[in-house]
């Protein structure tokens, strides 16, 4: 039993390599808690429900995509009769959101996704100025 | 009333289908004139220039290889090279006249695209979706008219200032003119026609007998852009 120091120290290495995710994720702070999304002030009722927003809101964008852009539909009547301006940075940030920073791009970063809406759609509040 | 995916894709469905049928009882055929004696009044004149590149977010590149624009202006015998009759070219030579997307009745942009992202709308525009254009500028080198640029940079840093209704665009991606589409779609005239001093650009319905752009079409004499291309321009010039 002379190699008892090596086996000792591979399985100590390994352990500490499979365990490492959960070390690198308690010094970043990272908890199951979810990001801390700012809800909109002003607006009251989502242009639908909270949860077909949460599981299809891009859906929901590509079709008002699609249909402002290639069908000239740029009126949207929401579930609950209100009549809205198909516009991502003019409905969704401005009327609604309030700030694509504290809302979209919070639970973007936490879920790792990346959209490139913004690359030529512009955030209201970047507006003056070039941004980038 | 809580809506679901069916009923949601259902209701978006008809409001298209709506919006077809009222475009099937009321035809519509955009189409502008262009009184170029009116417009070559104020020399260096750029109102429709500004007023477009404003609020479509068009950057201003200094290097002509680099450039990008939706309306612009083209000396007389650049814009009309088919225009043979020598005495009148005396008159016109190096005047500049405001140029744009033509909006041709067959455009040949449409016909080369390989993605569907540029087509002809029932009303005559030819409309672009720049969420499908992979940027391969089929459409650039199809045009006659130059009407086509391809963002070779990145835009953004070139615009002094952004208008946050309008959508910037990307690298490697094309554009041009719509005729205001997004502004039609509200009940206003292009941004250049509402711009306009000399009121020189009429904008309005080709259908319609009634419309100034019929009225202009029946009295005056017009030209159009090298119309031995057979690409039915939809933009018309009183010389
Ligand atoms: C290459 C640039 C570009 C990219 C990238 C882009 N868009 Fe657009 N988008 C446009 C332009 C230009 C319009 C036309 C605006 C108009 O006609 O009013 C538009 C229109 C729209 C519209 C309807 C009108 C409006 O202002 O909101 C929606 C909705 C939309 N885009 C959603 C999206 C979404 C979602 C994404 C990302 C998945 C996206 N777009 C990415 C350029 C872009
Ligand atoms: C509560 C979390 C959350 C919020 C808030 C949120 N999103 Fe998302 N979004 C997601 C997730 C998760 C995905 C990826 C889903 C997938 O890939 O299946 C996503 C995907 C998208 C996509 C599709 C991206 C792609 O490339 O396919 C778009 C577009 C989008 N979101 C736009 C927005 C906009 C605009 C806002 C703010 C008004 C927003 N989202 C707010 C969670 C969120």
């Amino acid at each position: 039993m002379r190699d008892r120091g090596w086996i000792y120290s591979g399985l100590g290495l390994f352990l500490i390599l499979v365990t490492y995710p959960f070390w690198q994720n308690l010094r970043a702070g990272v908890t199951s808690k979810g990001p801390d999304l700012r809800r909109p002030a002003e607006a009251k009722q989502c242009v639908m429900p909270v949860s077909y927003m949460r599981t299809s809101h891009m859906d929901l964008l590509a079709s008002w995509r699609e249909n402002a852009v290639r069908d000239g539909v740029r009126t949207f009547q929401s579930a609950d009769g209100q009549t809205y301006n198909v516009s991502l940075s003019g409905t969704c940030i401005t009327q609604c959101h309030a700030s694509k920073e504290e809302f979209c791009d919070r639970c973007h970063n936490y879920a790792s996704v990346s959209n490139y809406c913004w690359d030529c759609h512009v955030d209201p509040r970047q507006a003056h100025g070039s941004a980038r | 009333m809580i809506l679901d995916r069916k009923s949601f894709l259902r209701l978006t469905g008809l409001s298209v289908l709506a919006r077809k049928l009222v475009a099937a009882v009321t035809p519509k055929r955009w189409a502008m004139v262009v009184d170029a004696r009116k417009c070559l009044q104020k020399e260096g004149c750029q109102k429709c220039i500004e007023a477009c590149h404003r609020m479509h977010n068009v950057p201003a590149f200094a290097e002509p290889r680099h450039e990008v624009r939706w309306i612009w202006k083209e000396p007389f015998e650049r814009a009309f090279p088919s225009q043979e009759n020598l005495y009148s070219q005396a008159a016109f030579r190096d005047k500049p006249f405001p140029v744009f997307c033509n909006h041709c009745d067959n455009p040949p942009c449409v016909r080369v695209c390989p993605t569907g992202a540029t087509w002809k709308r029932d009303d005559g525009i030819v409309m672009m979706d720049w969420h499908r254009c992979i940027g391969c500028r089929y459409c650039v080198a199809a045009c006659p008219y130059g009407s086509r640029s391809f963002n070779w940079l990145d835009p953004r840093p070139r615009l002094t200032q952004m208008n946050a209704e309008f959508p910037t665009r990307t690298k490697g991606v094309v554009e041009k003119c719509t005729f205001c589409e997004e502004r039609l779609a509200r009940g206003e005239a292009p941004a250049c026609v509402e711009a306009c001093p000399e009121k020189a650009m009429v904008f309005g319905n080709l259908a319609d007998p009634a419309s100034e752009v019929r009225q202009l079409l029946g009295a005056r004499y017009t030209v159009r852009r090298k119309p031995e291309l057979g690409t039915r321009p939809e933009v018309y010039y009183i010389v």
